[in-house]
């Protein structure tokens, strides 16, 4: 049985209980096994535009409490995984090790850091997870957001690419569900500079909720809760800013993937999406 | 507008000393990190080339009074797209840590600081959380996280909130 140590970091386990709870629930599916971090705090990245070494050892400590259950770790957030990521490099680095050794910590052991999703693209295999689709999502049409710390920089993952990504699309229609291209994949949810300037954040949403509606999306598939902040909490404020009308759900994978299990709408935590998916529900049943 | 006159030849040493921003000087200002960028796709007022070419120049009080060097979003889009290799989200970056030692902290960070040095999380896990995720079936988590704070004290980078 394939194990790991799951990092929730700050948004998930408050914000996004139906991302965690589906995420859980689709491992159980597929025999992974996965182990809270007691301990675990902020992953970071919040303070990296003000200090990048306070960041760094904040994430250091995390990766370190994986490191002392021997597991490798895997995160639910995009910029969990970018900065626990960055840590785990900075581990073999002596000079950043022996700091951490000042604060008072110690990484006994090297581990990984992987997203969820990539997970279960490396690990399990799409071949692999199609064995245990019982009810194909054929009729749907999926927009597929990667998020910008999903894989960039390529210097820290080497996984997929950056230009044209693909694991995602390829995981979304391994649940029978079409995914649909579009130009600017890649493009910045804008949930960065929300703090620093809202109107901004919302143009930048803005633009694939735009795409996802041209292109008559059942929904669009996140990966990262703060993705989801901006498509899903803040789309009101988008269509209020554009005069357009959106009303598009936005699901996080491990959901649609375990509605494809046959799991039902509670396993996959539905009712706390806040844009109800019931056309999409009855699009698939 | 640029003054030349009033140029600090040293800035751009202090950047290239700071973690992120050791590729500074390999930019020629091909402007392939503005083309790559989504904040500037929309917002032409952040343009990660000019503030890289003011650094040069060593036009310290332009970069760092400047509100829109916190726009960048940290992508990396730019940093892909480099031709000189230059990891560029990161040199931002180390350019925004700079403007914090100087004093040019944005309000945000600041209450992000004061929440991880007094709970170690962003938000904070009140009964009623802890409630639904036992309903959920989902396991109990900490509601503060002591350690942070510790490394918080261990940077001394908690001189942010005096400022």
């Amino acid at each position: 049985m394939k194990k790991y140590a799951l990092f929730l970091g700050c948004t998930v386990p408050v914000r996004a209980q139906h991302y965690e709870l589906s995420a859980r629930n689709v491992a159980k599916e597929l025999g992974i096994e996965l182990v809270d971090m007691p301990g675990a705090s902020c992953c970071g990245f919040p303070l990296k535009a003000v200090d990048a070494e306070t960041s760094l050892l904040i994430a250091a400590r995390n990766v370190a409490l994986a490191s002392q259950m021997k597991l490798d770790v895997v995160t639910l957030c995009n910029s969990c995984t970018a900065m626990l990521s960055d840590a785990q490099v900075q581990l073999n680095n002596k000079e950043f090790h022996n700091e951490f050794k000042r604060v008072g910590f110690s990484y006994p052991q090297e581990v990984k850091v992987r997203h969820f999703v990539r997970m279960l693209y490396e690990d399990i295999g799409i071949e692999n997870i199609k064995k245990y689709v019982k009810k194909s999502l054929n009729p749907l049409k999926i927009l597929a957001h990667y998020g910008c710390h999903y894989m960039r920089p390529s210097s820290l993952y080497g996984f997929d690419s950056t230009e044209v990504p693909h694991t995602l699309d390829e995981l979304v229609r391994v649940t029978g569900a079409e995914s649909l291209q579009y130009a600017d994949k890649k493009m910045c949810c804008g949930g960065s500079v929300l703090g620093i300037d809202e109107d901004l954040a919302i143009t930048m949403s803005n633009h694939k909720l735009n795409v996802a509606k041209e292109q008559n999306a059942d929904a669009l598939v996140s990966i990262c809760p703060f993705c989801t902040v901006m498509y899903e909490d803040n789309q009101r404020k988008a269509e209020t800013k554009f005069n357009r009308q959106y009303g598009i759900p936005v699901l996080y994978y491990p959901q649609l993937l375990g509605l494809s299990f046959g799991l039902d709408g509670n396993a996959v935590g539905l009712r706390f999406n806040r844009i109800k998916p019931d056309a999409l529900l009855e699009r698939i049943t | 507008m640029i003054d030349l006159r009033k140029s600090d030849p040293g800035f751009k040493w202090e950047i290239i000393k700071r973690e992120g921003g050791e590729g500074l000087l390999k930019c020629f200002g091909c402007s392939d990190c503005a083309a790559s960028c989504p904040v500037r796709y929309f917002d032409e007022r952040y343009n990660p080339r000019k503030i890289i070419r003011l650094t040069l120049l060593g036009m310290k009080d332009n970069v760092l009074s400047s509100p829109f060097l916190w726009f960048c979003a940290h992508c990396h889009a730019c940093t892909e797209r480099c031709p000189q290799g230059i990891k560029v989200a990161e040199l931002i970056n180390a350019i925004k840590n700079y403007a914090v030692d100087k004093g040019y902290c944005p309000e945000g960070y600041k209450i992000q600081l004061d929440l991880l040095l007094k709970m170690g999380r962003l938000y904070e896990v009140e009964d009623f959380d802890l409630k639904k995720r036992q309903r959920l079936g989902l396991p109990p988590i900490d509601k503060t996280i002591q350690d942070v704070a510790k490394i918080l004290e261990h940077t001394n980078i908690l001189k942010v909130l005096k400022k």
